[in-house]
Parts: C-alpha cells; sequence; structure tokens
C-alpha cells in the first residue's frame, strides 16, 4: 500500500469521520436542549414529569373496553393505556378480517371479464380511496347511521346481529368448563397440525409420483369433522349468549358501539378500495404466456387458477396488502371524531389532558404504534425473504 | 393484372358473421358471455337500477337550491338541499376571515386563479421552461400567496393565519407541506443511501419514525409539545404549528418515493460522472437528481395526494379546514341536520382534487414506462 496522496482535508475517509462526528454532535446537542426545555417547560407549568401517576386513579369514564373491566374510581391511568391499546388492536383486527374479504371480492370483479362488473368496481375504487378517510367515518357515523339507523325496538336483523341506532349487537361465545375448553381447543389445534403434515405428504407424493389430492378440501373437511364432532363428545364446553331484545334494550351477547361500528365499515370500505387494486396488479401480473401454457399443457380452470394465477399474484398482492394492513392500524387513530376509545383518544388526549405527562403519554404513545410498524416489516421481510427462495 | 382480370375474378371478402363484429359481438363478449358472466351482469343491472335512480333524484332532480334559508329545504324534503352549500360557500371555500369581510374574496381567488395558471401548464406535456415555471412554483408563489392572502403588505389589509379556512386552509396546509418537505425529503433520500454509516442509519431512523407514527399523533405532538420544546416566549401559531408536523411526517413519505427514484438510475451514470472528475455533490446535482426526479414524480404526486387527504386530519386539533367548516355549518342551527349535503360537497371537492392527481400520476407513469420500453 503506498501512502495516500491527498492531503489530510482531502482524504474521503477522514473527510467521511469529520462529516460524522459533526452530525452525531449537532443530534445529540438537538435532543439533549430539547429534553432540558421540555422539562423546564413542564416544570414551570408545575408538572414534574415521572411516571408515577401511571398508578394514580384516572378521573374519566371509559365506556368500552370488552377485554378489561373498567371501574370508575379504582380503574389506574397504566390500566388505561392498556384499555385503550387493547381498543384500537380490536378494530384494527375487525378491520383487517373484514377489508381483505370485501378488497378481495372487489379486486377480483375488477379484473373479470365483465364490463358491467368491472367498470361497477373501478368506480367503487376510485370513490373511496380519493376521499379522506376522516370524513368518510363521520360521513358514517353522523350523516347515515346516527341519522338513519332505528332505536333498538326496531333494530336491523342479520341472523343473530342486531344493528341499530346504539350500535351492533353481536353473539358472545361464553366458556362454561374451562378445563374441557383448553382441551377442546387443543384437539383443534392438533387436527391444523396434523392436515399441514398431511398436506407436506401430499406434497412429496406429488412431487414424487404426479398423483394429485384435493388437499384443501380434505383437510378442511377433516378439521372441520374432528372439531365438531369432539365439541359434542366434551360436552359443549362452550356456548353462544345471543342477545334478545328486552322491554327497552338488548340483554346478553355483547355490544359494539355505534362509533366502533362506524369506525369500522369505514375502515373496511377506505382500505378494501386499496386492497382491490393491489388484488388486480397481483392478478394483470400474471403474463399472457403463462395462462396460455398452462392451457397448452392441458390444465383444467380450476388447475390453472389454483397453481399457476393465485401462487404467481399472490406474490405481488401480499406484500402492499400487508402495509396497507399496517395502513389500517394507524389510522383507526382517526376514531377521535367519532368517540371510540382507543389508545389515542383515551391516552394520548384525555389522559394527556389530565395529567399533563406529555412527554412520557407521547412517548409511550409513539412507541407502541412504532412497534406495530416494526412487527408488520418483520412480518413483510420474512415473507419476502421466503418468496426469495422459491424464485429461481 | 387488368390482363388476367377477366380469367380470375377475386370474390370480395365476406363480412364476418353479424355476431362476431360490431357492438352485438362486444355485448355478447362482455356481458352475457356465460352463464355465470349473464348472472352477474344482470345482478348488477339490478342494483344499478334500485339504487342509482332514487340517487339521482334525490341529488339532482328533486334537489333544492334557490332561496337562502332553509325554509325551501324544509318544505321539499325529498331532494337534496344545496341552498346550504351555496349559502355558505364563501365559508367553504375561504374560511371566516373572509366571510366576515366579503370585500376581500377577491385576494383568495386571485391566489388560486395564479396557482391555476402556474399549474396548468406545468402539467401539459409539450410546455417549454417548465424548469423555470416549477421553480416560479414552489420559490415565488409561495411569497406571492402570503403577501396576497395574508396582507399587511402594499396596504392589503392583514388576515391572521388563524383565521383561514376551508379550502383555502387545506390547500394552504398541503403546499407548505410539500414544498417544505421536498429538500427535505431529498436530503434524507441521499442520506439513507450514503456510505456513511451514521448519516444512513440517522436517516433510516429519521424515515421510519415518522412513516410508522400516525398523523393524528404527530398533530397532538406539535399542537401539545411544540410549545414546549421551546423557551417560554417562543410562540407559534396554531396553523403553523399544524405545518410543522406534517412537514415533517410528509418529508420521510417524499424520501422513500425519492430514493425509489434514486434506485432506478443505472450505476453507470455515477461511474461515468466520477471518471469525469466530479465530485459528490456535482454528480448528485447535475447527473443523478434530474433523472432520479423524473422517474420519482408519480410518487412523489402519490404521497401529495395522501397528504392531501390527511390534512383533514387538522380537523381534530381544532383548526377549520374545509371538513371542519363542512362539520359545524351541518351542526349550526340554520342548517341542522343536513349533515349528508355538507359531507358529500367536502368530499365532491376533496375527490376532485385527488382524483385529478391520481389521473395525472398515472398518466406519467404510463408515459415513463413506454419512455424506458422505448429506449
Amino acid at each position: 500500500m503506498s501512502k495516500s496522496p491527498l492531503t489530510l482535508h482531502r482524504n474521503p475517509k477522514f473527510r467521511a469521520a469529520i462529516v460524522q462526528a459533526a452530525l452525531v454532535f449537532l443530534v445529540f446537542y438537538a435532543f439533549y436542549s430539547l429534553y432540558q426545555t421540555t422539562v423546564f417547560n413542564l416544570e414551570e407549568r408545575g408538572i414534574r414529569t415521572s411516571p408515577s401517576f401511571f398508578d394514580q386513579v384516572a378521573p374519566f369514564k371509559v365506556g368500552f373496553s370488552p377485554f378489561l373491566d373498567f371501574e370508575l374510581g379504582t380503574t389506574t391511568y397504566i390500566k388505561v393505556f392498556y384499555i385503550g391499546v387493547l381498543n384500537t388492536l380490536l378494530v384494527a383486527v375487525l378491520g383487517i378480517i373484514a377489508a381483505t374479504f370485501l378488497g378481495f371480492f372487489i379486486g377480483i370483479l375488477r379484473s373479470s371479464n365483465n364490463w358491467l362488473a368491472k367498470k361497477v368496481a373501478l368506480i367503487y375504487v376510485e370513490i373511496f380511496r380519493n376521499m379522506p378517510l376522516l370524513l368518510q367515518i363521520m360521513f358514517w357515523n353522523f350523516a347515515i347511521f346516527l341519522a338513519f339507523l332505528p332505536p333498538p325496538k326496531q333494530s336491523l336483523e342479520f341472523g343473530s346481529f342486531f344493528l341499530n341506532g346504539r350500535g351492533l349487537h353481536t353473539p358472545v361465545p361464553i366458556v362454561e368448563h374451562s378445563l374441557l375448553f383448553k382441551v377442546w381447543l387443543g384437539v383443534v389445534i392438533l387436527s391444523i397440525l396434523l392436515s399441514f403434515i398431511f398436506r407436506r405428504w401430499a406434497k412429496i407424493r406429488f412431487n414424487n409420483t404426479g398423483k394429485s389430492l384435493p388437499v384443501l378440501s380434505i383437510s378442511f373437511s377433516f378439521i372441520i369433522i374432528i372439531s365438531i364432532s369432539a365439541f359434542y363428545i366434551l360436552g359443549q364446553p362452550l356456548t353462544v349468549d345471543i342477545p334478545v331484545l328486552g322491554k327497552f334494550n338488548f340483554k346478553g351477547g355483547g355490544q359494539l358501539p355505534l362509533p366502533l361500528f362506524s369506525l369500522w365499515f369505514a375502515l373496511t370500505i377506505y382500505t378494501s378500495a386499496f386492497i382491490a387494486e393491489n388484488v388486480r396488479a397481483g392478478i394483470s401480473s400474471v403474463s399472457k404466456g403463462q395462462i396460455e401454457a398452462a392451457r397448452s399443457i392441458g390444465l383444467t380452470r380450476s388447475q390453472m387458477v389454483k397453481m399457476i394465477i393465485i401462487p404467481q399474484s399472490m406474490r405481488v398482492i401480499i406484500p402492499p396488502t400487508i402495509s396497507q394492513y399496517l395502513n389500517l392500524t394507524k389510522n383507526s387513530s382517526l376514531a377521535m371524531a367519532v368517540g371510540y376509545e382507543e389508545v389515542v383518544a383515551v391516552w394520548a388526549n384525555i389522559s394527556l389532558n389530565q395529567t399533563g405527562q406529555a412527554l412520557i403519554i407521547i412517548a409511550m404513545t409513539i412507541i407502541f404504534f412504532e412497534f406495530c410498524s416494526l412487527f408488520t416489516s418483520f412480518i413483510l421481510n420474512m415473507y419476502n425473504k421466503r418468496i426469495q427462495i422459491t424464485e429461481r | 393484372m387488368s390482363l388476367n382480370s377477366n380469367k380470375f375474378e377475386r370474390i370480395p371478402d365476406r363480412l364476418p358473421p353479424i355476431n362476431s363484429i360490431g357492438w352485438v359481438a362486444w355485448v355478447k363478449q362482455n356481458l352475457f358471455g356465460s352463464v355465470s358472466n349473464t348472472l352477474i351482469t344482470l345482478l348488477f343491472f339490478y342494483l344499478i337500477f334500485l339504487y342509482i335512480p332514487p340517487f339521482l333524484d334525490w341529488a339532482v332532480f328533486n334537489a333544492n337550491i334557490s332561496g337562502t334559508d332553509r325554509s325551501v329545504c324544509d318544505d321539499n324534503k325529498s331532494g337534496a338541499c344545496w341552498t346550504f352549500v351555496k349559502v355558505r360557500i364563501e365559508q367553504l371555500l375561504f374560511g371566516l376571515y373572509f366571510t366576515l369581510n366579503p370585500d376581500q374574496t377577491w385576494r383568495p381567488i386571485l391566489a388560486f386563479i395564479v396557482f391555476a395558471c402556474l399549474l396548468i401548464p406545468l402539467v401539459i406535456e409539450r410546455t417549454p421552461h417548465k424548469k423555470w415555471l416549477l421553480l416560479t412554483l414552489i420559490i415565488l408563489y409561495p411569497v406571492f400567496f402570503v403577501s396576497v392572502v395574508g396582507g399587511g403588505v402594499f396596504g392589503i389589509p392583514e388576515s391572521d393565519a388563524s383565521q383561514w379556512g376551508g379550502l383555502l386552509l387545506t390547500f394552504a396546509l398541503a403546499f407548505v407541506g410539500i414544498v417544505l418537505a421536498l429538500p427535505l425529503g431529498i436530503l434524507l433520500a441521499l442520506g439513507r443511501r450514503s456510505k456513511m454509516p451514521i448519516v444512513r442509519s440517522f436517516s433510516i431512523i429519521y424515515i421510519e419514525f415518522w412513516r410508522g407514527t400516525p398523523l393524528i399523533t404527530i398533530l397532538f405532538m406539535a399542537s401539545v409539545m411544540l410549545p414546549l420544546f421551546f423557551p417560554s416566549g417562543v410562540e407559534f401559531d396554531k396553523v403553523v404549528r399544524a405545518m410543522i408536523g406534517i412537514t415533517l411526517f410528509q418529508s420521510a413519505y417524499t424520501a422513500e418515493a425519492v430514493r425509489g427514484g434514486l434506485q432506478a438510475i443505472d450505476k453507470g451514470q455515477t461511474e461515468a460522472s466520477m471518471a469525469l472528475g466530479m465530485g459528490y455533490w456535482q454528480q448528485t446535482i447535475f447527473i443523478i437528481l434530474p433523472q432520479a426526479l423524473r422517474i420519482s414524480i408519480p410518487s412523489i404526486v402519490n404521497t401529495f395526494i395522501a397528504l392531501f387527504k390527511d390534512t383533514s386530519l387538522v380537523s381534530i386539533i381544532g383548526l377549520l379546514d374545509l371538513l371542519k367548516i363542512a362539520q359545524n355549518s351541518s351542526r349550526s342551527l340554520d342548517w341542522n341536520g343536513y349533515d349528508i349535503e355538507a359531507y358529500m360537497f367536502a368530499g365532491l371537492v376533496f375527490w376532485m382534487f385527488c382524483f385529478g392527481m391520481s389521473m395525472y400520476s398515472q398518466k406519467l407513469e404510463r408515459k415513463l414506462d413506454t419512455d424506458r420500453n422505448t429506449e
């Protein structure tokens, strides 16, 4: 190695080191001074930044907490935070399930060969993804549901679900016998595992002999038969509590309050428009040659869809759809506008106003969402790795 | 040829069967191709006839537009009440200050017209000197906007930013967000692709931090914590606080869009410019960025659409943007109960802008695709 002919200040390594050192210094100094001023400002307002308020009793009511019990006068702030987080996750899960089904349905319509269906799906997508979600939430909640849904006496009936101006009444499963229920759950999980093993075996057999089995229908019927028969053999460890109309309101069952219902409805419609676009893009990404080749080797239509179109289009559909799931979770924070008690509403708004502990509260809220986001990118990376291996 | 013409009479081509050409074939293929296809078509026709005519009756044929108060609408409940929108239009578009001073409404109108005059040539493909137009739009126009709408110069009476509202505020927030976020986003995108590990990791942390948090939390942070971050005495207007939050948020998304463009540039470009003896900044400014930005315009437009929709969130922290004013007016005593009309109007305005922009970005994307394929 000859000595570098450059003078020190022209040496790229030296310059990089200087630039980065300066950056580190600037960033840390900025953070430090921000922290100092913030703590000082808070103390000037009589607020000592410390997490001791977690154990104080929250002086406000949280109306909807299906997973943790809320009791005015005993529930502490930290529990309010957990309730908020769980409520966020609840609406996110409900929304993700519904938006996936609706989005795939619209996306398939969008790439069907029926002109009318295609156009209707296109109009649906263009209307709902080009309007602010907040506007849609408020529209459904205030202009439609609150204004037009009937009182409990004349609830709209969908099977065992009842929709009225107060919300959606749903059947709720109740565990009658917890030990037997756990046994039953174990049996169900075991049957699912068995069907996975079966699937593997069928795949190996297919690769070796070329004989295929209807894996999906066999494993589904296997799981369903096993779980239903185990359910009755164990003497029904789980019953369903169905809401019944009483004199003034419904008794029994569970209730999704109207804000949750509107939020879920709007999130589903908004996100499904984006998922539909992903589905359409995925289906159209399968090149025509693939379909022609599948036909020319004599695959039936259902075989072609199952073995050629779905595996290839899923690769394109799934990554952006997972990001949409994250968006949905973040968007659930708009619940504030209609009064659903999720984490931003009960924690970053009400609790913050009550305690003034801005630093800790905002940090915890952000950490929760960052955690969701990290989790999502973890799943995405895992998926991307998996499909990379199967690639040629 | 004419010699042989009596020998070999050419029979004119027969037309294809009637059911394989023209609209008959089209209908057959696209609407009634198979049994399931026919069923789908019939179902959708049924749904359309079930819902569209009543909706049109309500929104157009029976709608009320005359009069200046709610009595007209209350008499005719079968139609929409566009009178409400007509009466409140100034407030919905320009906000409180310009409603209270109706003689000043020419200011926002002028600002919008100038904006349109700058933007429309930019969108048209064959305009010359686009670079200068764009620079005018993002550097001179904001100055013009603030002096005309904000006033306080040239003898124009001052209007406080806290009294801007409606579409004007929505527009101002979105515009500030994109213009300030663009340089920040470019720097971050360059930082994320830098060879210096600390610069790179700081950029990644910054970008992922803002992208992982919902805008509403950031707006809360901006409205609650921003005053705490600065020594007492430094006061920010509510609108300015929202603008800061939006800019920080948007810069992360812009950075990702620009990074996509940077990634698409061939490595040979960098190598060639290095061979010519260019330094990092020369390479970046003269070779890489002009190409990368051109490619990333569609994604930047897409992030801008998202931002434009997201500006409606400022209504939660108490700013009177288009959505909030629509909601407030539908709850006022004069017009209580006409929520649907209010939301529909606001939705339509948002939709027109977003749909227009998304059409534009799709067109650009297609054009970039064909440019690349023909290269």
